[in-house]
């Protein structure tokens, strides 16, 4: 039993650091260390640096155009990134679309689609949830109806991060209307100009536009463009739950973010004294801080099993849910720490890119746990699929 | 012992629930949420006119008289509608300073007008880094002439730019945070030496971080005693305290009532998701909180008017921490429970959640009146 880093894998995390101090653009770095939302310009502008060394895709293997990091180097990497100030990937392509098609997808859509998401040519979206089809995701209605060598797709999907942004997006949708549920799904990919397609933007309790709803009328999409086999659908949709488990516990971020919290305490007064050395906001701050240390640990037990190629155990499914409720109690002493200038809630571009609204961010961060498979369905899984209730 | 209201304390308050559920549906809350100002002088008129701006303005001077009850009652029912007006700066807040420490000619300049919604008042008192150390003063008042010259910053000042006039604390002697030394000043807004920058505020509101450049204020201008005025400030911001107790659990109920409404109807897996146990135990929780929360704003709404400024202060710590507590839970859960329709600008229930977050942080947070609570409790002199 060993928690240290290999030497390899130290040498490894100096050379990703390297690189990552010397290229994160400097204003991106600056928003990403002090909370200020990173404009879409920047984000892509991210992603083209990467890929030009060659890093545009952290997680695919060389035969597809990545890097081939196993999974202590994809941990590793992405801790180093967040500490450098870059912004977080879009994970739509890169660890949602771009591995089924690697896993499911044939030779001519691994051809077409796979080398234009490192390079940030073509963006993806993941068309999955529907107003009736939250947490059911499996009663999903968007109907896809085979028609010579087309389908033509008419339904609504909602919650859509990033759809007026993106140009493509993978949809779940329903191909057999007669077979039970899960059985009559596919997953199809949609060229978001294809004429038929509505965005319209849903404005969150923050006032951020970064989710919308996406209606699809008589939208005809080339029979090409079904992934693996028709009413297979749901099987690469589990795979995708089961397949990423490196990072989804946002450990990285975190420790960032813990970071900063513990920067605003040190700047914010109690008393005439750093609000830092108040023995109890410390102890609420170590809260966090220990949790956090446990839930690395779980995490790299999870790596770990993955480098082994072994099946994490259940330690693997608890991540989703600590890890989100560690990024929200953050977020909510950062605006403890903050006091009633957290309620400044900034609105014109200049402020907002100035100050960030530490309410607004605490705001913005309670999606988390409904995200992604709730945390109540997540709670479900491990009752059924690990505790056996 | 006796929780029943009096007739007219119940007509008061169907009065002021008929107001808000007529004139303040969601839509029209919208409209002036967009609105250049933030607030509604429709609304602030039609307060007037049901007596709500007089309820702490003393009976010589046409209002109620401090009504604790009544007082209650409102916020109850401008919690549940959201209101943006400055309700609680204005009619409670500066009422309440002007009642205790103005002379008979500054109480007949101010009140009456201000019960009918004429003129707008509101304290400015909190500094950056002062946190919720009401003594801690560093805006000066320096003797200049007859009258007094002030300088320095205060901020957050909720809806300074509605307000005519400005209650400005100011330190005319004693140190950086004693209590002895603190005087109040009538300031107009618009006085030379005066600047705001204004902002809204999370939950909808404004507010704005106030200048004061070598502001002159006559002799006529000072509030009460001079160099004593930190009593009233405190009392009044216990009687603030209260106020938003009382104004949370209008918002907690709705809240509560919603979520419970939408687990009903909502249906995932065939059912409302209302009949999954693990919910409905959270929306227990979430009725505990509620109801522990109303009895604390009754006995803020007593005790914030207590002649013993030790009591009062321990009593309206203790409900401050138990609404603040209830404040954060309910808020968390109504959105989780609403999942993304709750993360939601067109649901009501992200714009409850703002309030209550807000609620929460103002006047103190849960932190603070824990702390407070400590105090008071260690210097009474039994165990109890």
């Amino acid at each position: 039993m060993d928690l240290d880093f290999t030497a390899a894998e130290q040498a490894f995390r100096e050379e990703a650091r390297a690189f990552l101090r010397a290229s994160v653009p400097a204003e991106t770095r600056d928003k990403a260390l002090r909370g200020v939302r990173v404009p879409w310009t920047e984000f892509a502008r991210w992603q083209h640096i990467l890929h030009a060394h060659g890093w545009g895709a952290p997680n695919w293997p060389k035969e597809f155009g990545g890097p081939g990091w196993g999974p202590v180097e994809q941990f590793i990497f992405e801790e180093e990134a967040a500490s450098a100030g870059a912004p977080g990937l879009s994970p739509f392509g890169l660890k949602m679309v771009g591995p089924v098609i690697m896993a499911f997808g044939n030779a001519e859509q691994q051809r077409r689609f796979l080398p234009r998401i490192p390079s940030g040519e073509e963006w993806w979206c993941q068309g999955y949830s529907e107003p009736g089809s939250g947490s059911d995701l499996a009663s999903l209605k968007t109907r896809a109806e085979r028609r010579g060598d087309h389908y033509v797709v008419n339904g609504q999907k909602t919650w859509i991060t990033l759809a007026h942004h993106a140009d493509w997006i993978f949809c779940l949708v329903r191909t057999d209307p007669a077979a039970k549920a899960q059985q009559g799904i596919s997953f199809l990919l949609i060229d978001m100009k294809t004429p038929g397609i509505t965005v319209r933007p849903i404005i969150l309790m923050d006032g951020e536009h970064e989710v919308n709803e996406v209606w699809f009328e008589d939208v005809r999409v080339p029979a090409e463009n079904l992934v693996g086999k028709e009413n297979q659908g749901w099987t690469y949709a589990k795979f995708l739950l089961g397949h990423e488990r490196t990072n989804i516990a946002g450990v990285a971020i975190s420790k960032r973010e813990l970071r900063r919290l513990k920067r605003i305490a040190a700047a914010e007064l109690k008393d005439g004294r750093p609000l830092i050395e108040d023995p109890s906001f410390a102890a609420r701050i170590a809260q966090v801080e220990i949790d956090l240390m446990a839930l690395e640990i779980t995490n790299l037990r999870v790596v770990s099993a993955e480098k082994e190629r072994r099946a994490p155990g259940p330690e693997a499914s608890l991540l989703k849910i600590k890890g989100t409720e560690i990024q929200q109690a953050i977020s909510e002493l950062m605006m403890r720490a903050a006091g009633t200038n957290a309620l400044r809630f900034p609105e014109v571009e200049e402020e907002k890119r100035g100050e960030p609204s530490l309410g607004a961010h605490y705001c913005n961060l309670r999606k988390t746990s409904i995200y992604g498979g709730s945390n109540e369905i997540q709670k479900n899984i491990i009752a059924q699929t690990i505790l056996g209730l | 012992m006796d929780f029943d209201l009096t007739k007219e304390q119940r007509l008061l308050n169907d009065a002021v629930q008929r107001f808000v559920a007529k004139e303040y549906s969601f839509a029209a809350r919208e409209r002036t949420l967009d609105s250049k100002d933030g607030w509604s002088r429709e609304i602030w008129a039609k307060l007037a006119e049901l007596g709500l701006l007089g309820l702490q303005v003393p009976e010589e001077q046409g209002g109620m008289g401090g009504a604790s009850v009544e007082t209650m009652l409102t916020m109850n029912a401008l919690g549940r509608g959201l209101l943006l007006e400055p309700y609680l700066p204005s009619a409670i807040l500066a009422t309440a300073l002007i009642r205790d420490l103005g002379s008979p000619a500054q109480k007949e300049e101010l009140l009456p007008a201000m019960a009918a919604g004429e003129r707008i008042a509101v304290p400015a008192h909190a500094e950056p880094g002062a946190r919720d150390d009401l003594a801690r003063v560093a805006t000066t008042a320096a003797r200049s002439g007859d009258g007094f010259v002030l300088n320095g910053g205060k901020a957050p000042v909720l809806h300074a730019a509605a307000a005519d006039v400005l209650l400005v604390s100011a330190r005319t002697s004693g140190g950086a945070t004693d209590a002895r030394g603190i005087s109040l000043f009538i300031v107009p807004r618009a006085a030379p030496g005066v600047s705001l920058h204004a902002y809204r505020t999370l939950d909808g509101q404004r507010a704005s971080d106030v200048s004061l450049r070598d502001v002159r204020v006559p002799a006529g201008g000072l509030l009460g005693p001079e160099g004593g005025a930190f009593e009233a400030i405190a009392a009044a911001w216990d009687l603030g305290v209260a106020a938003i107790c009382a104004e949370a659990v209008g918002a907690l109920q709705a809240l509560l009532d919603s979520t419970v409404e939408y687990a009903k109807t909502r249906k995932q897996f065939g059912v409302p998701i209302g009949k999954f146990q693990a919910l409905q135990h959270r929306m227990v929780e979430m009725l505990i909180h509620v109801e522990q929360a109303r009895s604390m704003s009754y006995l803020a709404a007593i005790r914030a008017t207590d002649s013993d400024p030790a009591e009062r202060r321990r009593a309206i710590s203790a409900a401050k921490v138990v609404i603040g507590q209830a404040c954060r839970k309910v808020a968390q859960e109504a959105v989780q429970i609403h999942g993304g329709m709750g993360m939601t600008d067109e649901l009501h229930v992200g714009h409850y959640f703002k309030r209550l977050t807000a609620i929460e942080l103002s006047l103190g947070d849960t932190e603070h009146h824990l702390e407070r609570f400590v105090r008071e409790t260690a210097a009474r002199k039994e165990i109890a």
